[in-house]
Order: C-alpha cells, then sequence, then structure tokens
C-alpha cells in the first residue's frame, strides 16, 4: 500500500498513479526496490552487487516503454543508484526516469542517479527525466544525475530534463559520444528560487561522420538562486553541433553560461547561442494591453518559456 | 466616446505633446497623420496607457481613465496593435490569440483570425513568436490579436509598416471589415494615402500638436495642396 506522499511523488515525476500492474518499470524509494516488472522484449536485471540495475532492450523492440522513477522520502538519506541501459539494434522505446524527494526532516535528503545508455544501431529512445523536491522540513534536497550515452551508428537520442522546484542544490553532469550518423538531442528546462543552486554540465563529442548534437537549455532564475551552465561541444569528424542557452533572471538571480565548442575536423559546424537577460518590458506591456496584470504577464511570459 | 483634454507629455526635458484636444465619436474610424517624429505614435500610448501625461485628462465614454493603468484600460475596452510587434519565446500564435480574446479559444476559431489577415491558418498555430518569424509576419499576427479582442477602441501604430507579401487592399478590407462587424472606433496612425481615402475624420500633428482635425472630406486637400510645406504622406 502507497503512503499519499509516495503516490504523489509517483504522479509527479512518472506520470503513474500507482505501482504499474504491467509494463516494465523499476520502482525505487528509498534506496530499495518498491516494485519492479520485466517483460518478454524490457528485461530489469538488478546488479549482483545491489547498486542499481541493468534494462535490456531487445533488439526491434517498438513502441513499448519503461519506468524507472526513484523516490525519497527520508531525511538524512544520500542514496546513490547505477543504472545501465542495453538498447538493442532498431529497437525504439521511451524511457521515463526522474527523482522525487519528500523531506520533511532538518537534514539532507539526497538522490544521485547514474545512467548509461548504451544505444544500438539504428536505435531510437526519447529519455524523459523529471526532478522535484518537496517537503516543509528544513533539510536540503538535493539531486545530482548523470546521463552518459554511447550511441552506435545511426542511432537517435532524445532527452528531456525538467526541474521546476523544490531542488535546493543539483549538479547535472551529461556526456554523450555519437558515432557516423547519430544524433543527440538534450532539451532541459530548469526553474530556480529562494537559494537554489543548478549547474548543468554537458559533454558531447562528436566522433562519427554525419553525427549531429543539439542542447537547448532554457531556464529562469529568480530571488537569490545561482545557476551555472557549462556545454562543451568537440566536432571529431564532419559533423554538426548546436547548443543554445537561454535564461530569464529575476530579482537577485544569477546565471552564468561557460560554452565551448571544438572543430578539431575542418569539416565540423559547431555553433553556441547564449541569451540572459530580464523579462523585456516591452513584453509585459504589449501582454497588459490585452488585459493582464502585469503579474499575469510575467507568468505567461515564463510559463510559456518554460514550456 | 474618448476624449482628450489639454493632454501633454514631455520626455527627456522634450515636449512630445502639446495641449492635445481630441474627441474620437463612437464607430469613427479616424486616421491620424503628420510628419515622423510629430508625436502620433506617442499619442497612441497615452490613450494606451503606456506612457503617462504630465497634464491634462483623458476621459472614456466620459470617465476620467487618465490615472488608469494599461491593464484597466485594456479591460475597459482599449486595444493597441504595436508598430513593432513583440517576439516570445515558448509562446505561440494560438497562446497569444487566445491570451487576446480573452478565453480558451479552440484552434477552429483561433484559425479564423488568422485567415483574416492572410496566413494559413495551419502553418502558424502552434509556431511560437520568436524570431522564426518574419516582421511581416508578425505584424500580421499583431493585428489578427487585436481583431479577436473585439473591443470599442482599437488604435494601429502603422499597421502597414512591414506588411510584406500580403497585398495593402487586404489589410484595407481587414480595416473596413473591423468597423463594420464590431461597430467600435478604430483609429489608426498612417502615412499611407489609401488609408487616410477610407478615414471617417483625419486628425493632423505636427510637432506634438493637432494642426488639422476634421472629415476626411475637408483635411484631405489641404494635405495634398501642391504647396503644403512638408508631403510626409506616402502614395500606394
Amino acid at each position: 500500500m502507497l503512503s499519499d506522499i509516495i503516490k504523489n511523488l509517483l504522479s509527479e515525476v512518472a506520470g503513474l498513479q500507482s505501482i504499474p500492474t504491467a509494463g516494465a518499470f523499476n520502482i525505487r524509494s528509498n534506496g530499495k526496490s518498491a516494485g519492479r516488472n520485466s517483460t518478454d522484449t524490457i528485461q530489469i536485471v538488478p546488479k549482483e552487487n545491489g547498486s542499481g540495475i541493468d534494462i535490456y532492450v531487445k533488439s526491434g523492440t517498438k513502441d513499448e516503454s519503461v519506468h524507472i522513477p526513484a523516490l525519497v522520502t527520508e531525511t538524512d538519506l544520500h542514496d546513490v543508484v547505477y543504472n545501465d541501459f542495453h538498447i538493442g539494434e532498431g529497437a525504439d522505446v521511451t524511457i521515463v526516469a526522474g527523482c522525487g524527494i519528500h523531506n520533511c526532516g532538518c537534514g539532507i535528503s539526497q538522490h544521485d542517479g547514474i545512467h548509461r545508455f548504451f544505444v544500438g544501431k539504428n536505435a531510437k529512445i526519447k529519455y524523459i527525466e523529471k526532478h522535484i523536491g518537496e517537503g516543509d522540513g528544513h533539510g536540503q534536497n538535493i539531486i545530482n544525475p548523470q546521463t552518459h550515452i554511447i550511441a552506435e551508428e545511426n542511432s537517435y537520442v532524445e532527452m528531456d530534463t525538467v526541474q521546476l522546484k523544490g531542488v535546493d542544490s543539483t549538479k547535472r553532469i551529461s556526456s554523450a559520444k555519437l558515432a557516423a550518423g547519430a544524433t543527440v538531442v538534450i532539451k532541459e528546462k530548469i526553474k530556480t528560487h529562494g537559494k537554489q543552486y543548478a549547474e548543468t554540465s554537458f559533454d558531447v563529442d562528436l566522433d562519427g561522420e554525419g553525427s549531429s548534437a543539439k542542447l537547448i537549455s532554457r531556464s529562469v532564475a529568480r530571488d537569490n538562486s545561482r545557476q551555472l551552465f557549462r556545454s562543451k561541444l568537440s566536432g571529431n569528424q564532419a559533423c554538426y553541433g548546436h547548443s543554445e542557452c537561454d535564461a530569464i533572471i529575476m530579482d537577485h538571480g544569477i546565471v552564468a553560461a561557460e560554452p565551448e565548442i571544438i572543430a578539431n575536423n575542418v569539416d565540423a559546424t559547431l555553433i553556441h547561442e547564449a541569451a540572459i537577460g530580464k523579462i523585456a518590458g516591452e513584453q509585459l506591456t504589449k501582454l497588459m494591453t490585452l488585459g493582464l496584470t502585469e503579474q499575469e504577464a510575467e507568468a505567461q511570459i515564463i510559463n510559456g518559456f518554460l514550456k | 466616446m474618448l476624449e482628450l483634454r489639454d493632454v501633454s507629455f514631455s520626455a527627456d526635458g522634450k515636449e512630445i505633446l502639446k495641449d492635445i484636444n481630441l474627441v474620437i465619436e463612437d464607430e469613427k474610424f479616424v486616421v491620424v497623420t503628420g510628419p515622423n517624429g510629430g508625436g502620433k505614435s506617442t499619442l497612441a500610448r497615452v490613450i494606451a496607457g503606456i506612457e503617462k501625461p504630465d497634464c491634462g485628462q483623458i476621459l472614456l465614454d466620459g470617465e476620467d481613465i487618465t490615472a488608469w493603468g494599461i491593464t484597466k484600460r485594456a479591460n475597459s475596452g482599449i486595444s493597441f496593435a504595436f508598430q513593432q510587434p513583440v517576439r516570445f519565446k515558448g509562446v505561440t500564435v494560438k497562446d497569444l490569440v487566445s491570451l487576446a480574446s480573452g478565453r480558451k479559444l479552440s484552434t477552429e476559431k483561433a484559425c479564423e483570425y488568422l485567415s483574416e489577415v492572410g496566413l494559413c491558418a495551419k502553418d502558424y498555430i502552434d509556431r511560437e513568436i520568436n524570431s522564426s518569424l518574419s516582421g511581416g509576419e508578425l505584424k500580421r499576427i499583431e493585428i489578427a490579436t487585436v481583431m479577436a479582442r473585439k473591443t470599442k477602441l482599437t488604435l494601429f501604430d502603422e499597421p502597414e509598416a512591414g506588411i510584406d507579401l500580403w497585398s495593402f487592399k487586404n489589410l484595407i478590407d481587414v480595416f473596413e471589415r473591423m468597423h463594420r462587424e464590431i461597430k467600435g472606433s478604430i483609429l489608426i496612425i498612417s502615412h499611407q494615402e489609401r488609408i487616410l481615402d477610407i478615414a471617417d475624420e483625419i486628425v493632423v500633428i505636427s510637432g506634438g500638436r493637432i494642426s488639422q482635425v476634421g472629415p476626411k472630406e475637408a483635411v484631405l486637400p489641404e494635405i495634398f495642396r501642391p504647396d503644403a510645406c512638408c508631403k510626409y504622406f506616402k502614395e500606394v
């Protein structure tokens, strides 16, 4: 029987109303398995040392999904998990991960999920990751996810990662190595407030001819929160890489962007765009001429920006 | 009815509008024209509440709205189409048209407004209002948003500027249709002869003052006098 807190976190993070009765899933709660199921095509196997799971997706698997949310509801808990995804050739699957913390205590609740993706030739995955924190205690909520992708020839990886509330500190590290014809698209949305801190780091090696990467980060920093965006794109063959960091700062929020693009091949095309600033006054004025109050206009602009 | 009484406005120590007295009657189609820098856009911004006058009064249907902010004026029936429309990352065309209409619009209804300004609705409805749209596309979306509001007074600041391949005749048709269907007052700031030609009244502003005001039949000949000192209108 799941508590209301767990049910709410499951719903927020993975869109699940309860523990599923079918399909592939692994639910981790306070460092332990709270439910697991494999299917004929997606096998979830615990690692021998208990540090995490291996997820095996059979070659050619189509239109299936696997949910692996991690939940933390205890204070003074540091949960570290290593999950490896082995995606067979030609598979096309959706993976829903993410972490929800509910901390009512005074200690730190922390989850570090280290995920590796081995994506076979011609495979396609959509990886959805949502992080939230809540709880009325004074303890900190910390989530430090890592995502490391090895993309084989002509594979396609799309990663949507969202963190909009309640995480006091996060260091998000992502890396990808792309073989010929492989594509990775990473979309990140972050909103921080209070004294929160968020750090993002992308490191992408475009090793194969015709490989491409697109990194899109949109963030809002308000109150006294701080954010740091780092990206490094290395073009080692004829390839295309594009990174984009757009941030809205409000109150005393601080955002720093440190992009790095390195063309190691004369046929590599790499682009970085960054824009950091407050909401433009003319945007507020326009929406106010449509009848919105200044506060409604501000909310509309931010919601649209992070939609 | 909108009335301005002795309205003046200055910025950076320079007088932009001086003692403006003007009445816009209900259901009138008024075009404000005059040389660049004469104060036309400022007049529209003062009416919309974007700029506050230094002195004078603004009355809407007899009520003094001088101290009202932009939002209250908008909700009381004043719409404003910007000369240079604003871009929004993440906000779609449908979002903006829905916000303008004051309710959640069906895709079909939102498409109607876009079709009226000559945009193929299915190509635009889910587009973000960002730098991927051209100036002309933005301008037409801007016009669609004020059409969706259906207010008793609509202000257009140089609507013809930036209109690209869409023909000028269509723009005129939109104004005439709005005037006919919404039955509100329309105030357009323009230099274009063909827009002047469909006005009920023409107001000429020069050097921050109203130099001429009256029915089109009376004002147009004055503007086009061969010895007029300043030709600021443009023939299309």
